[in-house]
């Protein structure tokens, strides 16, 4: 049972930290560099501990207060939270590397680096939550940290995107919170597993129809899915770059498509017609993401739209619902995590020698910022599914699960996105790094040794990425989309757990 | 049953505030009064007809109470809640600062 005492350290270490921060703030120099590199090294060791020790037991559960669940709350890290928890640790450790020297373009870093910590706690909150108003209140922390860092350049551009963003995120959350307020309502408890129980109990009335509406436009809104996505390109790219990279690279994962599979897939139980719009609203994604992406001339407007698409695929395969097409979706979130923050790293680092992000104003990089080039065109490739670079193979998954599944129509429609996919990155490559060198960039400065440390770190997880499909790493993504596949078999699996 | 009613009116009334207004301090206020209707949505959930605080004292069989743990969830949303209008109405600050005017229609730099 003492395994189960690392879970609340999720939520400790980067509540404790921006709390620490806070207080100190700048003394002693760079007192809150240390602090948040020490914290989020120390969350992607203990995020690699728990998958260790889910190789024994199949779910690890920590009672709040020692209070047993339906009663109390409680903490749970399963297969999926647990490959959730590696991805947004190690991509948050790594951006929070590059910002070191970054976020001295702008002032009072130690404040970002505390809404960045409090934005971290809400995310692990929501992976590891097992109570469905925790996972709302977390969801909330994530969000109202994200809104103002979004804001924290405070320039014109920037203020109109956050608030475009509250309003849209908070009628989200208000949806969500609606949502909760009728299943409390219907059922009398808040435990995930135990309000499973309690709705196979019951006949499936109009109410649960009217809560999957609520829940699919709230976690659609945090997901930018392409009816509800209007507010992405504007937030993501107006955020200063390592808040972008966040924001898309695990930001929308968690807060719409973790908390969206698990509340449909674990908790109501997925049914064909939900199966249905999700697949529909994933092609939707796919198809708008990538057509809105190649006429962009804004690099990181690109990448915003482009997460539009990626995103797309995933929910896609999460809506075939086949187990492999999960496995392939989770693959897929995974390398979309590792790929986009690195390209929207690649993109800060542009900014930050050249001062500019018009990709029509660029050219000939290549020369002058070879690593960042280098580690870009890795991104890219594996982005528009290049073999052998773990692009491919997440969409080679999902395109033959589509087939499998006799989806063929679709699948063709997914590889055609995925050719657009290419021709757009393929643009910004030419605009960017290929071509002559523009007379006013003869002079630019390099940039610092950590950013580029952390964007060859995310150039090489892309590069051997595939190889989580070989057998000896095979289980880490098996575990996690057994969860989701397993559908209501969560609440069995958590009160056996618990014994 | 009426006053579920009233709510969802209530609800609709921000919602309607927050779609068709272009002052974004009145898009601000319809956010509020969408969070307020589902407040009240949640005291409702807990309330029974005649039903009294639970607490549990000796000498006392409390027959009929009312549902504790949507309001604990209130007090919570309502914390909540007043961080996100307290991030609004800061950027609404910082906006006009900037822009001059709260009319969102006029505040529009970020197109495609």
């Amino acid at each position: 049972m003492k395994t189960a005492n690392i879970i609340p350290f999720f939520v400790i270490i980067p509540l404790a930290s921006a709390f620490l921060i806070t207080v100190f703030k700048n003394r002693p120099k760079n007192f809150s560099d240390f602090v948040v590199i020490l914290a989020t090294f120390s969350l992607l060791l203990l995020s690699l501990n728990s998958l260790q020790l889910l190789n024994s037991s199949k779910m690890i559960i920590y009672k709040i207060g020692g209070w047993l669940p339906p009663l109390g709350i409680c903490l749970v890290v399963d297969g999926l939270a647990g490959f959730m928890l590696v991805t947004v640790n190690l991509t948050v450790f790594l951006v929070m590397v590059y910002a070191i020297r970054y976020m001295q373009l702008y002032t009072d870093k130690w404040k970002f680096h505390s809404l960045f910590m409090l934005m971290l706690a809400g995310m692990n909150g929501i992976i590891i939550s097992g109570d469905l108003f925790n996972l709302y209140v977390f969801l909330e922390v994530a969000s109202i940290c994200a809104y103002a860092l979004v804001a924290f350049g405070t320039e014109p551009e920037d203020l109109e995107a956050a608030f475009k963003y509250t309003i849209m995120g908070s009628l989200a959350s208000l949806f969500i919170l609606l949502g909760i307020g009728l299943i409390y309502c219907y059922v009398s408890t808040l435990n995930m597993a135990d309000i499973s129980f309690a709705l196979s109990a019951k006949p499936n009335g109009a109410l649960i129809g009217f809560v999957s509406v609520l829940f699919l436009a709230g976690f659609g809104l945090k997901a930018a899915l392409v009816p509800f996505h209007a507010w992405l390109p504007d937030a993501h790219s107006s955020a200063p770059t390592p808040v972008s990279a966040v924001l898309s690279g695990v930001l929308i994962k968690t807060l719409g498509i973790y908390a969206l599979s698990r509340v449909f897939f674990n908790i109501l139980g997925i049914s064909g017609n939900i199966l249905l719009v999700l697949i529909v609203l994933g092609m939707l994604s796919m198809v708008a993401g990538a057509f809105l992406a190649i006429v962009q001339t804004d690099v990181k407007r690109m990448f915003a739209y482009s997460s539009i698409s990626q995103i797309g695929y995933i929910i896609f395969a999460f809506g075939i619902g086949t187990p492999l097409a999960i496995l392939g979706g989770l693959f897929h979130l995974f390398n979309h995590a590792i790929f986009k923050s690195l390209l929207f790293l690649n993109a800060g680092a542009i900014e930050y020698s050249t001062g500019r992000r018009d990709l029509r104003k660029l050219g000939g990089l290549g020369s002058k910022l070879p690593v960042t080039g280098a580690t870009s065109l890795l991104g890219s490739m594996s982005i528009s599914g290049i073999p052998p670079l773990s692009g491919f193979w997440s969409k080679l998954i999902i395109i033959i699960a589509s087939v499998q599944a006799g989806y063929i129509g679709f699948a063709f429609i997914a590889v055609l996105v995925s050719i657009v996919t290419l021709a757009y990155y393929l643009k910004f490559q030419t605009f960017a790094f290929l071509g002559k060198v523009d007379e006013t960039l003869t002079k630019i400065k390099e940039i610092p040794m950590t950013m580029k440390l952390s964007m060859v770190i995310l150039a090489g997880i892309c590069v051997v990425a595939g190889l989580m499909l070989v057998p000896l790493f095979r289980p880490i993504l098996k575990s996690a989309a057994d969860v989701l596949s397993s559908g209501t078999g969560y609440r069995y699996a958590v009160f056996e757990a618990l014994k | 049953m009426s006053l579920y009613f009233l709510c969802l009116i209530l609800f609709c009334v921000g919602l309607y505030c927050v779609l068709r207004k272009r002052n974004i301090i009145k898009i601000i206020i319809g956010l509020v009064i969408i969070e307020y209707a589902v407040n009240l949505f949640f005291i409702l959930i807990g309330y029974r007809t005649h039903g009294r605080a639970p607490i549990l004292s000796e000498d006392q069989v409390i027959q009929n109470m009312v549902d504790p743990l949507p309001q604990a969830m209130v007090l919570t949303t309502i914390v909540i809640g007043l961080a996100v209008t307290v991030v609004l109405v800061s950027l609404a600050i910082r906006i006009y600062e900037k822009y001059g005017t709260f009319d969102i229609t006029k505040i529009k730099r970020l197109k495609g």
